[in-house]
């Protein structure tokens, strides 16, 4: 199979179909809701999503920024893999369709083919097996703007530079972000020693599946309580009030510079769009 | 269906030109189906209908018009263009515009998400306007609502997502969220999160 006529395919199916794990949690969210208004919202997001699926149409308008995480086989091109990308990108914005949603800084002129200097995002990593993996995040702007980045310790906040630091800085976020960016939202944290790490790590949380467990028992249960605390500010779906703001929160650390403690939290959007792509031994895959 | 805190037979059914006697009878919470005519604008599309002169107006007279805040996703080209995805973008960043454009060509409503400012609030009550949720990201669910392209504006200058689509719906739903009396649902929503967020940072704990 034409590895760009497969990238094209992820991107269609990405925009339209939701993965089965964030569609089961808004169910879930609906079923625990019992107030009318976000008990009426959540019905349309979960009709809004058959709707896509079933038309082929893109579940949100915002078919965001295209980010790839790839793992390539051990005999992939840079170069080429780029050329493929690209190229994937541009079919898609004509053929699914995608928003074209490049806008060149300078003149301010959208390039009308959802390619442009840095567009699509694309993180390149090899691996020695004789198969690709493609992790694709069509990443909204909504949710996009209201990500941040703390500095701890952080005086305002009480957050000093340990767990509970982390906790305060988090609540912080989704409280800012309040109806922002689509809530009930899908959250990944970052802990790094530098910012560009912090946020990359934060990023690679909204990879992973929601009921991917994390193996260390301590970070588990920071997890769950941030989330349980999450859905305490009763900030809802769209921002109208609910019992449901975060789907997940997921957490990352890598170890820090003794002098920096740095948290970025990055969010999805409730149509969180990810999905994984196998190719190669003349086998396409997706999950 | 965002209905809001009432039954379907509760909901308002409203088509521009919207009166603003009309729209000062509205409370926070009603559920509303409009139908008619819709017209799109985002941050490029504010900044002109804000800063043109008398010679550059918009074809259409906007006084009790629809402004949807939608970068809509459009398959096919000329008369054959569709609308395939097309829910509401974040309204807060055409806050530093919204009370000039209101106050300017006295809107009738304005349907966007995650609500706005002081500012836009202040023009809601004082030209008699108001501030409609759609469901957000339910693109496709909205899209369906809309039922032909009648023009589009500005394509070439700003791009697709930042045109100004006039749009003709029907029964597209949406729910009073900010009104012409003063009311916000946001308002009470971030102050019940501020209070929550205070109890939960209060102790420093250890």
């Amino acid at each position: 199979m034409d590895l760009i006529q497969a990238i094209v395919d992820l991107l269609g199916k990405a925009a339209t179909d939701l993965p089965t794990d964030i569609e089961a949690a808004l169910v879930g969210a609906l079923e625990a809701e019992s107030e009318p208004m976000p008990t009426s919202i959540l019905e349309s997001f979960i009709e809004n999503i058959r709707i896509a699926r079933r038309e082929r149409r893109a579940i949100c308008q915002d078919t965001g920024v295209p980010i790839f995480f790839v793992t390539a086989a051990h005999n992939t091109s840079y170069e080429g893999l780029m050329d493929v990308l690209r190229e994937g990108v541009r079919r898609a914005t004509l053929e699914v369709p995608l928003r074209p949603n490049a806008v060149d800084v300078l003149t301010g002129a959208n390039t009308g083919e959802g390619v442009g200097s840095g567009i699509p995002v694309v993180y390149f990593s090899q691996w020695q097996e004789d198969y690709s993996i493609f992790d694709l995040l069509l990443k909204g702007g909504g949710s996009e703007n209201v990500g941040a980045t703390y500095q701890l310790p952080r005086a305002d906040l009480a957050a000093q530079r340990d767990t509970d630091g982390i906790r305060r800085v988090v609540l912080d976020a989704v409280n800012n972000a309040q109806g922002l960016g689509c809530p009930p939202y899908v959250i990944g944290v970052g802990v790094a020693g530098t910012k560009d790490d912090a946020c990359l790590l934060a990023k690679r949380q909204l990879l992973r599946k929601l009921d991917d467990k994390q193996p260390q028992a301590g970070l588990a249960a920071l997890e769950e309580r941030i989330h349980r605390e999450i859905n305490s500010l009763s900030i809802g779906p769209a921002g109208l009030s609910g019992s449901t703001t975060a789907l997940s929160v997921k957490i990352g650390l890598h170890a820090r510079h003794p002098a920096t403690f740095f948290v970025d939290v990055a969010f999805g959007c409730w149509a969180h769009r990810r999905w994984r792509m196998r190719f190669g031994r003349g086998k396409v895959s997706y999950e | 269906m965002a209905a809001g805190r009432y039954h379907m037979n509760d909901v308002v059914r409203m088509s521009p030109p919207l009166q603003p006697e009309a729209i000062r009878r509205l409370s926070v919470g009603q559920g509303i189906l409009l139908s008619g005519s819709i017209i799109t604008a985002r941050d490029a599309a504010h900044r002109y209908l804000v800063e043109a002169g008398p010679h550059e107006a918009p074809p259409v007279d906007l006084a009790g018009a629809i402004i949807y805040h939608c970068g809509p996703v459009i398959a096919g080209t000329g008369d054959q263009r569709r609308v395939v995805s097309a829910g509401p973008t974040t309204s807060m960043r055409m806050e530093m515009y919204e009370q000039r454009l209101i106050e300017k060509y006295r809107i009738g409503a304005i349907i966007g998400k995650g609500g706005m400012g002081p500012a836009t609030e202040r023009a809601l009550v004082a030209v008699g306007t108001v501030y409609l949720a759609a469901p957000s990201g339910a693109g496709a669910l909205l899209a369906r609502r809309i039922k032909r392209v009648v023009s589009v504006w500005k394509l070439e200058e700003f791009g697709s997502p930042e045109a100004l689509w006039q749009l003709e719906v029907e029964d597209f739903p949406a729910v009073v969220a900010i009104d012409a009396k003063g009311g916000s649902l946001y308002r009470e929503v971030a102050e019940k999160s501020r209070q929550a967020l205070s109890r939960l940072l209060a102790p420093a704990e250890k």
